[in-house]
């Protein structure tokens, strides 16, 4: 029942958001996002860490058709649920200082995405696990379309189509992999557990793989499908970019561990190696055009792109450290992309620019942002006793065991990392003074309630990485086991 | 059969409606027949045994059969007019002097449409297509001060009376190759044929090719398809809402009784190249065509031709038994919803600035909050997105294709409707991302009635999209 109240909830409190006027919806979205983190939490607290799926609901949702609304918890999927609610308050939060027109819709959207989001990660069947792809996407079109920069317009469609392409795609993948499970005269079902049971054979999961795992290598992205990504970023309010980066990004790899790994492990062998090229590539390339870039937000986007292509690799690598990496890893690239963009959103809030050259010695008057932009900063560079160099680690391990070359190409994200990242520090907080460094105020008390929080994830992440891994171990066992079948 | 006796009576009736002096009756009462008549529908409907059992008892000896088949599309084609009349208001208001004419042809119409969803002998079919075509000629002309109206009601009529010589050319070469028009005994003199008589199979076939032809014209399949853009466009907006999805409904629920009850498992491999054939030119045709349009009602009018191809689908995998009649049930209902929100705001935009390019839908969102939500609701579910009815029937479609193994087209269907994702965001970035011309963002007028069936269409929608087994009572595989 947990489950379906996390569902429920936020679509509840966004329905609630339309009889409310003004700038109290942004206060009761909050609200309503507090509740949905306090309720992931007791569920979390109430958890048993085993392989086994819990607060199961399996109603018939389609009855002549076999298939079921069955959602259900592993530790996987408990992660990123815990990711979710605890990052949608702090975007709220952070989105305080802007005032949006129409706030109940933009509050009411954000909190339906949470639903949508959350949807995905609970589903244990197919078509459930579609259906919130799919309602993830929608208002995050509307709220990047409606309330985007000046060409959100190209950009929102670009980003439509490209993704809707892809999931039609996996669409298609489901319902063969759905009529399979009939093969033999059994009934016919789209329950996670039966796509699990199937056997099918190498050329048929070669291009089923082809089929699912091109809507998650758009949604992550991949390399050569990720043009959408950086104008969408760039184009997008600041509270659409952190949910895109933040979390929805998180579907496209979470999607790969729980509906590609498992059910087409020879298709996966079969295309890995294409995989882990086009991730190494993808790093390498984000890492250079990184370096090229003057705006802020686009600086992260492509330092994001980087820091997933080795997420990606990490988890082709098929081991149990790359697989641990990517999950550890997903929290943690979560926690600091949220966090870098707002610090470029408070920048930008203040001096009214996002591009480098413009900017420089902001650091004297501002003693706490520089911290706070320092700490999640070395975060995302992978810092030991950061976040960033767990995950990072086990990930680049993981590669290593897949080949000792690819594994040392790829360990040029954190060096190129270093690069870039610390480079823009340099040029915006330090540096020769620019116009704006005597009048820039500091942070206020709502900022820093939401850069708390984040930083106390850099360090639990970075110092307790234990208290993630153990939830997850089961069900990445579980994974490796079903991969090696 | 209480149905078509009730339409037909109250549509003689209100004819004499129209000799009062004041037309402000006129909507009330056809509003009230057809919500008695979708009532009495519902309220018969038989929820035992399969849906497509052809075991009820049937009138006039056996030429109308009101089984669950009928019942269900009959209330589907009833809901249907039930919704889109109201958003002929404005004709009310103007004291159109041929009001009552209008209703009774569009009841009338409505008529032909059950007839079509009820036959049991290819007679009843024929008399059904004409009594709605007829009707639908004359409403395509309806405005006669305008040439595009008129041009429509041409170019229908002529088209159409080709087809219907074509199909009834097709239907006495059935008769004369197997000696009867009832739709059970054709059945068996088709499949016997082949071993009697076998220099008159050829008959047979060709008879067979040329209704499918016929009704592809009705249904504006490709490659028949191409008075539709011009006729929609011409037409009134709310008998183009009309055209698109009762005739359609009506003309492929009686396709699809056709081809399953009387040449299901004799003559398919005959007719099943050419349907495929239908299909893919019309998903194909429908959707480019659809892409390059910048008037919303011919695109709406391109993409009723994609959704002719999608609903082939479920003829070609037609199976007895198997989900094809479900997918067909379904999906016309989700598609006719949407269509009549779609027709309904582009009606209410256009009376009151005059255009119904895409143009004129920007900034609607600004001024008005529920029309943008339902055209937005609506061109989500006609391109199939989830929480939307529009979803449910495609999944619905293609698992039933998927089920008889035409995985090639279903992935051929899927890239279709992703190009159907780039025209279905246009009227949604129009609204939402455009800002209005200067001057003309007065908001449009909407009646409480109209506000009030706006949001029961949109209820509709997201409920087939969110609990697609509320009407899984009446299917009942």
């Amino acid at each position: 029942m947990l489950t379906a109240l996390l569902l429920i909830w936020p679509v509840a409190a966004a329905l609630l958001l339309h009889f409310v006027r003004g700038n109290a919806a942004r206060a009761l979205a909050f609200g309503a996002s507090l509740v949905e983190l306090a309720l992931a939490v007791f569920m979390a607290i109430q958890f048993q860490v085993n392989s086994q799926p819990q607060f199961e609901i399996n109603y018939p949702w389609l009855a002549s058709v076999g298939i079921n609304f069955h959602i259900g918890i592993d530790g996987l999927s408990l992660l990123l649920v815990l990711l979710t609610a605890f990052l949608v308050p702090l975007i709220l939060l952070a989105s305080f200082r802007h005032d949006y027109e129409n706030p109940s819709v933009f509050y009411a959207l954000v909190l339906f995405m949470q639903t949508g989001l959350i949807g995905v990660f609970v589903a244990m069947d197919a078509f459930v696990f579609y259906f919130f792809w799919e309602v993830a996407l929608i208002p995050i079109y509307f709220l990047a379309g409606v309330w985007g920069g000046e060409r959100r317009v190209q950009v929102t469609l670009k980003f439509f189509i490209y993704t809707v392409v892809g999931s039609l795609l996996m669409l298609a993948g489901f319902v063969y992999l759905y009529y399979m499970t009939g093969a033999n005269g059994a009934v016919r079902s789209s329950d996670l557990a039966a796509f699990y049971n199937l056997r099918l054979s190498a050329a048929e999961q070669s291009w089923v793989f082809l089929l699912v795992f091109s809507a998650f290598a758009v949604k992550m992205p991949i390399f050569p499908l990720h043009s959408w990504q950086p104008d969408t970023y760039e184009q997008s309010p600041t509270p659409a970019t952190m949910l895109l980066s933040g979390i929805m990004l998180k579907m496209g790899i979470y999607g790969t561990m729980r509906w590609v790994l498992p059910i087409v492990p020879l298709g996966v062998s079969q295309w890995s190696w294409v995989v882990m090229i086009l991730a190494v590539i993808g790093i390498i390339y984000g890492a250079l055009i990184a370096i090229r870039q003057r705006d802020m937000k686009r600086l992260i986007a492509f330092s994001s792109l980087s820091h997933v292509g080795l997420m990606i690799a990490g988890m082709f690598s098929l081991t149990a450290v790359g697989l641990q990496g990517t999950a550890v890893q997903m929290l943690a690239h979560g926690v600091n992309v949220v966090g870098m963009f707002f610090i470029s959103d408070i920048i930008e809030r203040r001096t009214g620019t996002r591009q480098i050259p413009e900017l420089g010695g902001l650091t004297r008057a501002t003693p706490l942002l520089s911290v706070t932009f320092l700490v999640i900063l070395l975060g995302t560079v992978a810092l030991p006793l950061t976040n960033g160099f767990v995950g990072e680690f086990l990930l680049l391990m993981g590669v290593y065991q897949y080949n000792p070359w690819l594994g040392a190409v790829a360990g040029l994200t954190i060096i190129f990392g270093a690069v870039y990242l610390l480079r823009m520090f340099q040029r915006v907080m330090l540096g020769p003074d620019s116009s704006f460094s005597s009048v820039i105020r500091d942070l206020t008390g709502a900022e820093l309630a939401v850069l708390v929080p984040l930083i106390l994830m850099v360090f639990w992440i970075g110092l307790f990485p234990g208290t993630f891994l153990h939830i997850s171990e089961p069900a990445v066992n579980k994974l490796l086991v079903l991969i090696n079948r | 059969m209480l149905s078509i006796i009730l339409l037909s009576v109250s549509g003689l009736a209100n004819l004499f409606l129209g000799f009062l002096r004041s037309n402000r009756l006129l909507l009330p009462a056809v509003l009230l027949v057809l919500a008695v008549v979708f009532a009495v529908n519902i309220s018969g409907i038989d929820t035992t045994g399969p849906l497509a059992a052809w075991n009820a008892s049937p009138y006039f000896n056996g030429m109308l059969i009101f089984d669950r088949y009928a019942q269900v599309f009959t209330a589907v084609v009833v809901l249907t007019t039930l919704l889109l009349l109201p958003f002929s208001h404005k004709y009310v208001r103007e004291g159109n002097p041929n009001l009552a004419e209008y209703y009774s042809l569009m009841l009338f119409s409505l008529v032909g449409a059950i007839m079509m969803v009820s036959y049991n002998n290819l007679l009843i079919l024929f008399l059904g297509i004409e009594t709605l075509s007829i009707a639908m000629y004359v409403l395509a002309g309806s405005d006669k001060n305008n040439l595009r109206s008129n041009e429509a009601a041409l170019k229908y009529f002529l088209m159409g009376s080709f087809a219907t010589g074509i199909l009834l050319f097709g239907m006495a070469l059935i008769y004369g190759a197997s000696g009867t028009f009832a739709l059970d005994q054709l059945g068996v003199a088709a499949r016997a044929l082949p071993t009697a008589d076998a220099s008159l199979t050829p008959m047979l076939y060709i008879g067979i090719l040329l209704m499918l032809i016929g009704i592809g014209f009705k249904i504006s399949a490709a490659p028949f398809h191409f008075w539709t853009p011009d006729v929609y466009e011409g037409a009134p907006t709310i008998f183009t809402g009309f055209m698109s999805t009762v005739v359609k409904t009506a003309g492929i629920a009686g396709f699809f009784k056709l081809l399953l009850v009387a040449f299901g498992d004799n003559t398919m491999s005959l007719w099943l190249p050419t349907l495929t054939a239908m299909l893919v030119l019309t998903l194909l045709i429908g959707n480019v065509g659809a892409v390059a349009q910048t008037n919303a009602k011919r695109m709406l009018a391109y993409s009723s031709i994609s959704h002719a191809g999608y609903l082939l689908l479920a003829l070609v995998a037609l199976r007895s038994g198997n989900l094809s009649s479900n997918a067909i049930f379904f999906y016309s209902l989700a598609y006719s919803v949407a269509t009549v929100a779609a027709f309904a705001v582009l009606k209410l935009v256009h009376d009151q600035r005059g255009r119904d390019d895409y143009e004129g839908l920007n900034g609607l969102a600004r001024t008005n909050p529920l029309l943008s939500f339902a055209m937005t609701v609506a061109m989500l579910s006609l391109a199939g997105i989830p929480l939307t009815g529009g979803f449910f029937g495609k999944f619905y479609l293609f698992a039933a294709a998927a089920q008889e193994g035409y995985i090639g087209l279903v992935i051929f269907a899927v890239v279709m409707s992703a190009v159907g994702i780039y025209y279905y965001l246009r009227p949604i970035i129009a609204m939402y991302m455009r800002s209005a011309p200067e001057g003309d963002n007065a908001p449009v007028e909407v009646g409480g009635f109209q506000s009030a069936v706006l949001v029961l269409l949109i209820a509709i929608t997201v409920l087939l999209g969110v609990m697609p087994g509320i009407v899984e009572g009446v299917l009942n595989v």
